[in-house]
């Protein structure tokens, strides 16, 4: 099967940088597979998980807090605010900063920027994929 | 002339001394190697956003209505400089160069009649300028007390640069720190934060095949998104390159305190045992004149 070049980094360093068959990632409108050859796109990430599929088989998964990603027909590069492998992705802990980012969320007065409230919005929403993903790990 | 023992003690004091800067020197090369890690695990990343932005940026930057974080306000009456040093001394001209090159902007900047804020990360850069511009120090920061400074730390200090935007607190926004080009030098650089600089020729990217992008969701939503995550990570960027730096610089510094320590503790024991034998020799001719008197 034709493959693609995946890189994925996070500002702290580069996670991933290797040619694969598919990758799922999940944009802000849906889940989307990638495969090569894809039509050039610039697509904003929520929190969820990146399966990565080589030789047949699915052989990562990853969770990713929010981020980009940039398609083109031979190479997608996914700028991801911070990385997770599914396995290290810790139930506990993700439920601590679910609880954090409800509170956060908590704190926004109605009478402020509906942008901070979007911000806060999203970060529980990320922190509850999170959660659901650490459940089904 | 000093006593012998005043110059034993001399040795000894000059002695501990180059212990000490060796120490550090070794220290330095130590936390050089890791920092210059760090700031190169975080290159890849800068690099895939600044091309992002770049087709994002020229294609949104003459609609009306662009976000002011990338085409700024419109003005340029008040600048905002945020000024990148580091915590801790005795890393030789590091500090002050950056202080001599933002002190130097300020007074460029006041004289064309521009109001000036600043912003310091790094207790040295605060203290510097704090002497001759402290009204005009509008929030400082520190990481003297973190192991390690991470992206969200960066995030933080980038967020406080949003609301102020947000609140018109300032037109134009620029970055001044040292740029770390390799282990014994360290450039003084400044650079434009907002508006963003996109990079020449983007209309040129725009007309190839490669630019052709379908944007999910509107262009405007995610660059209200990435301009932020942009801002955040070149301070990022910078911070790290600082901190490789200032690990450079001290230990340039440390291993010429080393070495001059050296060349004194040579002197001084030249001059304790010129001194040791000239008082043998005194005593030798007391002795002998006296016995000839007898």
């Amino acid at each position: 099967m034709a493959t693609f070049l995946l890189e994925l980094v996070s500002p702290e360093k580069l996670l991933l940088s290797r040619q694969v068959e598919m990758a799922t990632i999940p944009a802000v409108e849906g889940e989307m597979g990638v495969l090569a050859g894809h039509a050039p796109m610039i697509v904003a990430l929520k929190g969820g998980i990146i399966r990565v599929r080589e030789n047949g088989a699915e052989t990562e998964k990853l969770f990713v807090a929010g981020g980009f990603a940039e398609v083109s027909p031979e190479r997608v590069t996914i700028l991801a605010d911070e990385v997770t492998p599914l396995p290290q992705l810790s139930r506990a802990d993700s439920e601590r900063k679910l609880a954090e980012a409800e509170t956060a969320l908590g704190t926004v007065a109605a009478t402020d920027a509906p942008e901070k409230r979007d911000a806060a919005l999203i970060r529980v929403l990320s922190a509850k994929a999170a959660v659901d993903a650490a459940e089904a790990a | 002339m000093a006593s012998l023992k005043d110059l034993r003690g001399r040795i000894n004091s000059v002695k501990s001394t180059r212990k000490i800067t060796q120490a550090m020197k070794m220290v330095a090369a130590a936390k050089l190697r890791r920092a210059q890690a760090q700031a190169e695990a975080a290159r890849p990343y800068a690099e895939r956003m600044e091309s992002i932005l770049a087709s994002l940026g020229s294609a949104v930057a003459n609609m009306p209505g662009a976000p002011r974080m990338l085409v700024g306000t419109g003005a340029d009456k008040v600048h905002l400089l945020v000024v990148v040093t580091a915590d801790r001394g005795l890393a030789g001209p590091f500090n002050t160069q950056v202080g001599r090159l933002a002190r130097a902007r300020v007074r460029a900047l006041e004289a064309e009649g521009k109001q000036v804020k600043i912003l310091t990360v790094g207790r040295k850069g605060a203290a510097f300028l704090k002497r001759e511009f402290a009204s005009r120090v509008v929030s400082e920061v520190s990481y003297a007390t973190k192991k390690r400074v991470g992206f969200e730390d960066a995030e933080a200090v980038a967020l406080t640069i949003a609301e102020m935007l947000d609140q018109g607190a300032f037109d134009v926004c620029s970055l001044v720190y040292n740029r770390f080009r390799n282990v014994i030098s360290q450039v003084p650089t400044e650079q434009r934060l907002i508006p963003a600089p996109l990079p020449e020729g983007g209309a040129v990217t725009t007309s190839g095949p490669q630019a052709q992008y379908e944007y999910e969701p509107t262009e405007e939503e995610i660059l209200a998104t990435l301009l932020p995550r942009n801002l955040a990570i070149q301070l990022y960027r910078a911070i790290l390159e600082s901190a490789a730096g200032e690990h450079g610089a001290r230990m340039t510094a440390m291993d010429n305190a080393t070495r001059n320590a050296g060349e004194m503790i040579n002197k001084l024991t030249l001059n304790y045992n010129r001194t040791r034998q000239a008082n043998i020799t005194k005593e030798l001719i007391e002795i002998i004149s006296g016995a000839e008197a007898v």
